[in-house]
């Protein structure tokens, strides 16, 4: 990190990453913090984002928490998380006392209807998205468990936490043993 | 059910979902539409799939669903309970993981654990891919919306806010009843 941020300064980053992050903040997050802050080196950027991805939680949380911590300890954790998710917290409350009240109205419904089918269209995309490079390059030990998981959770509709739990481990040890051999 | 209890079950489902969101929110959609429809009756299928469509729409992280069925089950106290749940344990165990990564960053069980759970997360984002479709598609003309917007967020890299945009004037045009 070329200077060590103040806690305002997290604060105002990670407010302007959330607000300008329609559909997708990981993009904005990777200008402002790379490009335009210099606040990470690309290989700073990469890194962390690999660890955020290995936690669970959502991504760009993870990376306000590590970001903020790697500057200021925790009160910078809190700060560029309360930047993040702040604002968007109270336009989506918002928004949803609008849906209870007009929600009924019947050019809001259709409105609706169309945003939703293209919402799920989106979360289609990131599907196949994520799925393409894991097929082309290790398909033998990804498919399986692409496979499995999709079946316990779609179409058997069982809970996901235990799903994770039976598939997880399972799908390290392949992976390790896989990498030894090789 | 009562409000309090409204706001455990929330509490504890979306503290557990947190600790398991590997991949983040679009993860666990499937975990919690199967709750908030199919379990407490929180909401229908409908109201779902507009909740997911408001929180893909506005600013932000689009963990944000989470926020909106909080508040649909036990308004303001409900979301901000859901929030707090989904974001507390991760946040925490992941500022105590940061502080040690550096030790652990190069070493190859670090690695399999991340390569091996990639697969079964992408299992997962394609159930909430399969769950969103089925919630939301209730007629030919939309389906062709999901694949237009498939396919726009797939083949190229114009902001997905247009496709959100496009389908929502078709909707207010009447062209998709």
């Amino acid at each position: 990190m070329s200077e060590r941020p103040t806690t305002w300064a997290l604060f105002v980053t990670f407010f302007q990453i959330a607000v300008s992050g329609f559909g997708g903040t990981l993009p904005f997050a990777r200008r402002t913090l790379v490009d335009r802050r210099a606040w990470l080196t690309p290989e700073d950027f990469t890194e962390t984002l690999s660890l955020c991805q290995t936690l669970p939680g959502p991504n760009i949380v993870n990376m306000s928490i590590v970001v903020g911590a790697r500057a200021r300890g925790w009160r910078g954790s809190v700060a560029a998380f309360v930047g993040l998710v702040g604002t968007p917290v109270v336009v989506v409350i918002t928004l949803g006392l609008l849906y209870d009240r007009f929600g009924g109205l019947d050019v809001v419904r259709h409105a609706l209807v169309g945003l939703g089918a293209a919402a799920s269209g989106l979360v289609v995309a990131t599907a196949a998205r994520m799925a393409e490079p894991m097929l082309r390059g290790r398909a033998l030990v990804a498919a399986p468990f692409i496979l499995a998981a999709f079946a316990a959770v779609a179409l058997l509709r069982l809970p996901l936490p235990w799903v994770l739990v039976a598939l997880g481990p399972l799908s390290v040890a392949v992976v390790w043993f896989w990498r030894r051999r090789a | 059910m009562k409000t309090s209890d409204t706001l455990v079950a929330l509490a504890l489902q979306f503290t557990a979902l947190s600790l398991v969101a590997f991949g983040g929110a679009n993860a666990v959609i499937p975990e919690i539409h199967r709750q908030a429809v199919d379990t407490h009756h929180w909401m229908t299928d409908q109201d779902f799939a507009a909740l997911f469509a408001i929180a893909q729409a506005a600013p932000g992280p689009n963990f944000l669903v989470t926020t909106l069925v909080g508040w649909k089950a036990a308004g303001l106290p409900g979301a901000l309970v859901a929030t707090a749940a989904m974001c507390g344990p991760s946040c925490v165990l992941t500022f105590w993981v940061a502080k040690a990564w550096d030790n652990y960053r190069e070493t190859a069980w670090r690695s399999a654990i991340g390569a091996g759970l990639a697969p079964v997360t992408v299992g997962f984002v394609c159930s909430s891919a399969y769950v969103l479709v089925r919630a939301a598609d209730t007629g030919w003309k939309l389906v062709v919306v999901s694949a237009a917007s498939a396919a726009v967020a797939y083949f190229t890299r114009i902001n997905p806010l247009w496709c959100l945009l496009a389908a929502g004037a078709l909707g207010v045009a009447g062209l998709l009843r």
